[in-house]
C-alpha cells in the first residue's frame, strides 16, 4: 500500500466553497435583474446580455489559448463580467458596443493585468466607462420602456436621476420597481435586492460595503443638496434621498460591483472606509457634478485606492493588541 | 452567549464515528520503539544499551536538559538496538528499539498507591518528571516544567483542555466520559501546587454528555468548574482557549503563566493523576482510530512504542486501500507514507481516508476574497503572508506577524482557490527561525 498512499501538508480537508461556486452564486444572484431587464425593455435586452457574455467568455478563452496559459473560463468569472457589463448599458445599444466593451473588459482590464485576481479595476465598470467616453450618445440614450426596436436612433427619455437633476419630482414606487428608463439591468431596485439577499444567504458578500456605500451616499447627497439647494420644489429631503438611493446604478453597484472581491479591500475596516469613499465620490458626481450619474466612475477611482486602504486597515495580531470582531 | 474567540472556522466534526466506542486496551506488538524526542526541548539521553533486559515501568532514557523529558518502557524485553528508527515526520530519528518478551514483568514499586495530600509541590513535580509526562494534546511540552512557573502564587486559572476541536478525535471525550474521577483528582493535585488558583474544565458544546457529567461531578467542588464553549476550530489551541475562558490574550513569545493561566490537556491531567496517585508512569495513551477507510472506528489504550501497523491491525484493519493515512487530526495531522512508525506520547489519532480531498481540489488563482483573513484566529492576513513566503521575503513575513501563525490550517480550509497556505507558512516559519538563529549567532560572534 505504501506506493499508493498520498502524502501532503495539513490540513487534509477542505471546505466545499470554490471560486467557481462563488461565481455561480453571483450569476444566480444576477438573474432577477436580467429577467427584469427583459421584461422592461423586451427581447432586445436579452440579445445585449448574450452578446456581452459570449464576447467576454470567448475573449478570455482565445487570449488564454493564444498565450498558452491554462484556460479558466469554467470558473464563471467572465460570465459575471459579461452580465454586469450588459446590465450597465441601455438595451437600445447596437450590438457592436457590448462586443467592444466585452473585449476591453476581459482583454485590457483583466487579462493584461494577469487574469483573475490581478485586475486593479472592476472590468465591467472600467469597460462601461470606456464605452461612455467613446460612445457618449449611444450609451446615454435611454429607451422608453418596452419600445426598443433596433436599430433605434437616439430617441430617449430622461432617467429619474436626470429628472431629479433638472429639479423635477420623481415617482419613488416606479424607481423601486424599476419601471422607468435606464440601463437594462440596473433600473429595478427590487430585483437587485432579491439577488443581494441570495448573496448574503450564501455568504458571498458581507454587509460592510453595501451599508457603508449606500449610507454614506445618502449622507453626502443630503449635505451637498442642502448646501446647493438641489432638492426639487415638490419633494422633501427624505423623498429626495430615497430617490437618490433607488436611482441610477447605486443599488447594483453597491451590492454587485463594489463588492467584487478582487477590487475591494479584504479587511472589514477597509471595506467600511472604501464604502464611505465611494459614497463621497458618488455624491460629488451626482449632486455637484455635471452628470446625473456617478456610480461607475466612483467605483473605478476608489478601486485604485484599495492597496492604500488595506495598508492603513491591516488587523493587529492576536495577543499584540488585536481585538477584531 | 457561549464563550469563544474571534474568527476561526466551523468544521464538520465527524466525531460520531468513534464517540461511543468505549476505550479498549490492546497489547503491544513484538517490536516497540521509543524515539528519544517525543517532546519539545532537548531529546532524552538513553540509559540502557543494546542487549540489556528492560522491564515495564523502567526509565530507558532520561531528561538531558531542564526542558526535556524521561522516556518509560511499556513492555518487558530486550533492547534490540539504540539507533535510527522511522519517525512520524518521515525521517529517521534516534530511538530505543525493544523486543517485547510479552511477560510484562514490572519494576519494583510499579503501581504503588500514594496520597497526594501528603506530598509537597516539589515531590509531585518529581513524580511527574519521573513518569515522563508531557503535554498529551499534541505539543508535548514537559509537564514538570509547565507546573513550575516562576511565581506560582500568581497563577489563578488552571484550564483542563477538553475542547478536542480537531475533527474525528474522541480520546479526550472518552476519558471525560469514562474517568471523570481521575480528571477531578488530577486537577486537585495541580491545585495543591497553586494556592490561589481555580480549575476550569473547558468543553465545547458539541459534547453535551461530557458537559452534563462533569458539571454533575464538580457540583460540590468549590475550586473546580466546567466551562461550556461554542464549538469552533481551533478552540483547543492554548492561546484561543485562554482567551475563550478568561478573556486574556497572549502572543507567541509569552507563556500562559504570563497571564496567570496554566493549560493542561484532559489526557495529561489523567496521566498526572495516574503517576502521582497510582504510581503508574506514562507508558500508555488513548488513540482514536477513525476515518472512512477503517473497518471499526474505535478508541484504543495503546502502549507508547507500539507500531501504527500493529495498532491498525488490532483496531480491525482497513476497509480496502486507504488513499491517505494521517497521524493526528485532519486539520493539523501529518500524512504518513509508512505505518512502521511508533506511537509516541503525543499521538492522538490515526485517521485513514478512502479519498484524498486535497488531491481532488485544484489550486486556482487567489481572488482576494478575504476568507483567510476572516478565518485566522491569530488575526493575521494569510493572503499577504503567502505572497511574502512565495517571494522568500522573510523580513516582510515577520513584519506581517507570520511568526504568530499557529499553523492551525483554518485559512487553507476555507480558501476557495484551494491554495496550500499552511504549507507555505510552515516553510516560511522554519526558514525565518533559521535566519533569526543565524543572525543571533553572528551578532554574538561579532561582540567577541
Amino acid at each position: 500500500m505504501t506506493e499508493k498512499i498520498h502524502v501532503s501538508s495539513a490540513p487534509h480537508i477542505r471546505c466545499d466553497v470554490t471560486t467557481a461556486r462563488i461565481m455561480h452564486d453571483v450569476i444566480i444572484a444576477l438573474l432577477p435583474c436580467g429577467v427584469c431587464g427583459v421584461y422592461l425593455f423586451g427581447w432586445r435586452a436579452l440579445w445585449v446580455m448574450l452578446t456581452s457574455v459570449v464576447t467576454c467568455v470567448l475573449t478570455e478563452y482565445l487570449f488564454q489559448k493564444g498565450m498558452k496559459r491554462p484556460v479558466t473560463v469554467t470558473d464563471g468569472s467572465a460570465i459575471v463580467t459579461g452580465l454586469l457589463l450588459a446590465y450597465c448599458m441601455p438595451a437600445s445599444v447596437p450590438l457592436y458596443i457590448p462586443v467592444l466593451g466585452g473585449v476591453f473588459a476581459i482583454l485590457v482590464v483583466k487579462q493584461l493585468f494577469g487574469g483573475i485576481g490581478q485586475n486593479i479595476m472592476n472590468p465591467a465598470l472600467a469597460a462601461r466607462c470606456f464605452l461612455v467616453i467613446s460612445f457618449a450618445g449611444r450609451m446615454t440614450a435611454y429607451p422608453f420602456l418596452r419600445t426598443v426596436q433596433p436599430p433605434v436612433d437616439l430617441v430617449s427619455s430622461a432617467t429619474p436621476l436626470m429628472d431629479l437633476k433638472a429639479g423635477q419630482a420623481v415617482d419613488l414606487w416606479h424607481m423601486f420597481l424599476g419601471t422607468h428608463s435606464g440601463c437594462l439591468g440596473e433600473t429595478s431596485v427590487a430585483a437587485v435586492l432579491i439577488g443581494a439577499a441570495y448573496l448574503f444567504f450564501r455568504r458571498v458578500i458581507t454587509w460592510h460595503i453595501p451599508v457603508a456605500y449606500i449610507g454614506s451616499t445618502l449622507v453626502f447627497c443630503g449635505v451637498f443638496a442642502a448646501f446647493k439647494g438641489a432638492v426639487p420644489a415638490d419633494m422633501t429631503m427624505a423623498t429626495y434621498l430615497v430617490a437618490q438611493a433607488c436611482g441610477g446604478g447605486l443599488a447594483l453597484g453597491a451590492f454587485f460591483m463594489a463588492t467584487d472581491y478582487v477590487t475591494c479591500p479584504i479587511t472589514n475596516g477597509g471595506r467600511l472606509v472604501y464604502g464611505v469613499l465611494l459614497g463621497f465620490l458618488t455624491a460629488v458626481f451626482r449632486v455637484l457634478g455635471k452628470s446625473a450619474e456617478g456610480v461607475s466612475f466612483a467605483i473605478i477611482i476608489v478601486n485604485l485606492l484599495v492597496p492604500l486602504i488595506e495598508k492603513i486597515t491591516m488587523p493587529r495580531a492576536f495577543g499584540k493588541g488585536g481585538r477584531a470582531k | 452567549m457561549w464563550r469563544s474567540f474571534a474568527h476561526g472556522v466551523h468544521v464538520d466534526g465527524n466525531k460520531s464515528l468513534a464517540a461511543d466506542a468505549v476505550i479498549r486496551e490492546i497489547l503491544p506488538g513484538k517490536i516497540v520503539a521509543y524515539p528519544l524526542a517525543q517532546h519539545i526541548g532537548r531529546p532524552a539521553s538513553p540509559i540502557v544499551s543494546e542487549g540489556e533486559r528492560v522491564l515495564v515501568g523502567q526509565t530507558i532514557a532520561q531528561a538531558s536538559a531542564p526542558v526535556s523529558a524521561d522516556v518509560v518502557c511499556a513492555v518487558s524485553g530486550t533492547v534490540k538496538r539504540v539507533g535510527a528508527f522511522l519517525g512520524v515526520r518521515g525521517e529517521m530519528v534516534d530511538a530505543i528499539v525493544v523486543e517485547n518478551d510479552e511477560q510484562y514483568e514490572t519494576v519494583e514499586n510499579f503501581g504503588q498507591h500514594r496520597d497526594y495530600t501528603q506530598l509537597s509541590p516539589n515531590e509531585i513535580r518529581d513524580l511527574i518528571k519521573a513518569a515522563g509526562i508531557v503535554g498529551l494534546g499534541g505539543a508535548g511540552f514537559p509537564t514538570h516544567i509547565k507546573l513550575n512557573p516562576p511565581e506560582p502564587e500568581k497563577i489563578d486559572t488552571i484550564i483542563a483542555n477538553g475542547v478536542e476541536c480537531e475533527p474525528y478525535l474522541t480520546t479526550d471525550y472518552r476519558l471525560m466520559m469514562e474517568q471523570p474521577e481521575k480528571i477531578i483528582r488530577g486537577l486537585h493535585i495541580i491545585l495543591s501546587m497553586f494556592p490561589n488558583a481555580k480549575a476550569v474544565i473547558a468543553i465545547e458544546k458539541n459534547k453535551p454528555e461530557a458537559i452534563r457529567l462533569l458539571t454533575e461531578k464538580v457540583k460540590n467542588e468549590p475550586r473546580i468548574s466546567v466551562a461550556a464553549l461554542k464549538t469552533k476550530y481551533p478552540e483547543g489551541d492554548e492561546r484561543m482557549l485562554i482567551h475563550a475562558v478568561t478573556g486574556r490574550y497572549i502572543h507567541s513569545a509569552q507563556l500562559p503563566a504570563a497571564v496567570g493561566c496554566l493549560v493542561d490537556n484532559i489526557a495529561t491531567v489523567v496521566a498526572i493523576d495516574e503517576a502521582v496517585c497510582d504510581g503508574l508512569p506514562l507508558t500508555h495513551r488513548v488513540v482514536t482510530v477513525s476515518g472512512d477507510a477503517v473497518n471499526e472506528p474505535c478508541n484504543l489504550r495503546v502502549a507508547c512504542g507500539d507500531l501504527y501497523s500493529h495498532v491498525i491491525e488490532e483496531a480491525g484493519g482497513f476497509k480496502g486501500e486507504p488513499k491517505k493515512v494521517i497521524s493526528g487530526g485532519p486539520m493539523m495531522g501529518l500524512a504518513l507514507f509508512s505505518l512502521e512508525i511508533p506511537v509516541v506520547k503525543t499521538s492522538s489519532c490515526i485517521l485513514a481516508f478512502a479519498e484524498d480531498e486535497v488531491e481532488e481540489s485544484k489550486t486556482t488563482a487567489c481572488i482576494h476574497c478575504g476568507r483567510c483573513l476572516r478565518a485566522c484566529p491569530e488575526l493575521l492576513v494569510p493572503r499577504s503572508m503567502h505572497a511574502a513566503a512565495q517571494a522568500e521575503d522573510f523580513e516582510r513575513f515577520m513584519a506581517l506577524n507570520g511568526m504568530e501563525c499557529i499553523e492551525c490550517g483554518s485559512c487553507t480550509f476555507v480558501c476557495p482557490a484551494k491554495i496550500p497556505l499552511t504549507q507555505s507558512f510552515q516553510y516560511a516559519r522554519r526558514k525565518t527561525k533559521a535566519l533569526l538563529q543565524v543572525k543571533t549567532t553572528k551578532e554574538s560572534g561579532g561582540e567577541k
